[in-house]
């Protein structure tokens, strides 16, 4: 705990929210004043012992953490190379690390007295999580989702709407997680004062990327201490996928300072990233503004946003966290892309090795582990973090697997 | 001597006895050609100064209609060098109405922020909006502004509190107030607080006001032009453009559909002095 504190006081964003030059509030003027509320209120329950003894209570009488870490064995003699270990997130309360961000946001709408919370989802998987949140805490909730991912991730919608909140379809744009968010900041101008807006990533303006962070952070803190408790020494290296990057920022953050720990961000190359349809922010993109922060954005050359593409819902997103564009330029986390074929294979592989169904977006790290692990020698140790649980992509796996059953090659 | 200021949107509020009217419009919807027709029109019909809209792929401070308009103009590929273009036009033309350019902020990065400035001043424009760009990241633009002799216009809202009187304080050009929380789109009914919250502003500078944000009839126009230097009107008038949208693509009706959008525009003027 002491270590994670020292950790903790380093790398803060500055007072303009900015990460080196990344961040920033760059949002209409309506929205500046709750901002700044909402920067006041959330350091004063971050010192706040009552507010931290709560959120505690609910991370583990509630979502039942901490999360385990797994020797995933034969996925190691199947690779053949480093000891892997798998942070399974995918045992959280509503199957993603999202409900650890959910869960302190929500509390501190209600600390803020406000009645409504609203959010964006890509997946679903945040959508999930914050009406589960609000179901929990007694509130009211939004959530504004793409109209093409809502068709991809049906089964998360109906479950939204089952825990009592409501679905409203993104309908512009490539309405996928971009238009949502849009449409979220939307509804928040104009209801401003009465509503609390739980970003679901380590993006928008300031102080969410922090924000969004602080509450993320535990999944290193715990994997850390676990990790030393089980070897008695730190991996050597520590994966995660980023769609706008808030497992692996919650992964990452914790191990900044133990320089000795490789650290791989993995974003979706969707078809390749040298064709238009990727959501590889950080390998092709340059920077921009979008969602209030100054960060890494696929765009084009007059700085209209481009669409992203990849099979994971969550990770379907033009932008990224300004903390991940701060952490590439440094050379502090390597980024790479893993493509939508490479992630189906990582599924079926971690299926049948692990007896684990992983989400799509974690594919994407078990993929780049399948390049990493064989590289390393077996007395090296990996460690990925496994975001969420699959069984909301199965059909969208079913589907894509369908043509190679059948023999029919796809090129 | 008296010396005629150089900008003309401090020219036009150098008289602050008549109330002025600022129609906002998107750069190429539905064409570049229709933009200019229009506000030609538009300025025959009493307009003083124009916003001039740059289509954006996220325009998440606009409405419906103006998120239509900014589709239907990137359709057609406009960008903030046909914007510049239009206002070099309008100019040659002998328009002397205030020509203001309202973009998000992405694209003003990524032309770059001094080349944006330059060339606005060149084209003749006198200012730009940029509504997701608040005072406290408009450092390097202002900077940039000044030394081109055009403004970056600051924008207020009744959210803005304790902020009215800093952003009030360095407001240059003209200060946009925001009448209603939300994004842009015309509204039945204005917020009952608004001439309080106009009052507040005009208390805490010395620029020029302006309301905008979901005025759309005579009748708005007319109840809130005493608390304010000029009206903004936006959606209301790109709904009209969108009407007429198919009229305004054909060169052999597009007069005709000037005409209409004018008389439109002619019944708000005419509600405020």
């Amino acid at each position: 705990m002491a270590d994670a504190q020292k950790t903790a006081a380093r790398v803060v964003p500055d007072e303009r929210g900015r990460f080196g030059e990344y961040g920033g509030k760059f949002v209409p003027e309506t929205l500046m004043n709750a901002l700044m509320e909402l920067e006041q209120a959330f350091e004063e329950a971050r010192r706040d012992p009552s507010f931290r003894e709560e959120l505690y209570g609910l991370l583990t009488e509630y979502a039942g953490r901490p999360t385990p870490l797994t020797y995933a064995e034969r996925l190691t003699e199947e690779l053949g190379g480093a000891r892997i270990y798998l942070k399974r997130e995918d045992l959280n309360h509503t199957g993603a690390h999202k409900l650890n961000n959910a869960l302190g946001q929500g509390l501190l709408a209600k600390r803020m007295g406000k009645k409504s919370i609203i959010a964006e989802t890509g997946a679903g998987q945040h959508g999930v999580a914050s009406a589960t949140v609000a179901a929990k805490l007694g509130l009211s909730c939004q959530v504004f989702m793409g109209e093409e991912d809502i068709r991809r991730q049906s089964l998360n919608v109906f479950r939204m709407k089952l825990l009592g909140s409501e679905v409203i379809p993104a309908v512009s744009g490539s309405r996928t997680l971009k238009d949502a968010t849009n449409e979220a900041i939307r509804h928040w101008v104009s209801h401003v004062d009465e509503t609390f807006y739980v970003i679901g990533s380590v993006v928008g303006p300031h102080p969410y990327p922090y924000m969004v962070r602080e509450f993320q952070k535990i999944i290193g803190e715990e994997t850390r201490s676990q990790i030393l408790d089980m070897l008695g020494k730190l991996p050597d290296e520590v994966i995660a996928c980023v769609g706008g990057g808030s497992n692996a920022i919650g992964m990452f953050y914790p191990f900044i300072q133990d320089e000795s720990v490789a650290l791989r961000g993995v974003e979706a190359a969707g078809l390749g990233v040298d064709t238009d349809k990727h959501a590889a922010t950080l390998t092709k993109g340059r920077p921009g503004v979008i969602h209030g922060s100054l960060t890494y954005l696929l765009q084009d050359e007059h700085g209209q946003v481009q669409e992203a593409h990849s099979i994971s819902a969550g990770l379907d997103y033009p932008g990224i966290g300004p903390e991940h564009s701060y952490l590439k330029d440094t050379g502090r986390v390597t980024y790479a892309a893993i493509t939508d074929a490479e992630a189906l294979e990582a599924v079926q592989l971690l299926c049948r090795t692990e007896g684990i169904i992983p989400a799509l977006e974690s594919a994407h790290a078990v993929a780049e582990a399948m390049k990493r692990a064989p590289q390393m020698s077996k007395d090296q140790v990996l460690v990925i973090c496994l975001s969420g649980r699959g069984d909301k992509d199965v059909l969208t796996i079913q589907d894509a697997l369908a043509p190679k059953q059948e023999g029919d090659n796809q090129a | 001597m008296t010396t005629t200021p150089a900008n003309r949107i401090d020219r036009l509020f150098a008289d602050r006895s008549r109330k002025r009217f600022i129609p906002f419009i998107t750069v190429g919807d539905p064409t570049l050609e229709a933009t200019y027709q229009v506000i030609q029109g538009l300025a025959e019909a009493g307009a003083d100064l124009f916003e001039l809209g740059i289509p954006y792929s996220d325009p998440l401070a606009d409405g419906p209609t103006i998120q239509r308009a900014s589709q239907r103009a990137l359709k057609n590929g406009v960008s903030i060098k046909d914007a510049l273009q239009l206002v070099v036009r309008l100019r040659d033309s002998g328009m002397e109405a205030g020509l203001v350019l309202f973009t998000y902020v992405n694209p003003v990065f990524q032309y770059g922020i001094e080349r944006f400035f330059a060339d606005l001043a060149a084209s003749g424009a006198d200012g730009v909006v940029i509504p997701d760009l608040p005072v406290e990241e408009s450092g390097p633009a202002v900077a940039a502004a000044q030394k081109h002799g055009v403004h970056v216009i600051s924008l207020v809202a009744p959210t803005s509190d304790a902020r009215i009187k800093m952003i009030g304080e360095q407001a240059t050009g003209f200060l946009y107030c925001v009448s209603s929380l939300g994004v842009t789109g015309a509204r039945s009914e204005l917020r009952s607080d608004l001439t309080d919250f106009l009052a507040r502003v005009r208390e805490s500078t010395n620029a020029p006001t302006a309301v905008g944000f979901g005025i759309s009839t005579p009748e708005q126009v007319r109840t809130l032009a005493p608390h304010a230097d000029a009206v903004i009107v936006g959606s209301a008038i790109v709904r009209e453009i969108e009407r007429y949208e198919s009229e305004l693509r054909d060169p052999a009706t597009t007069g005709e559909a000037v005409g209409k959008i004018k008389n439109f525009v002619h019944q708000l003027t005419s509600a405020l002095q």
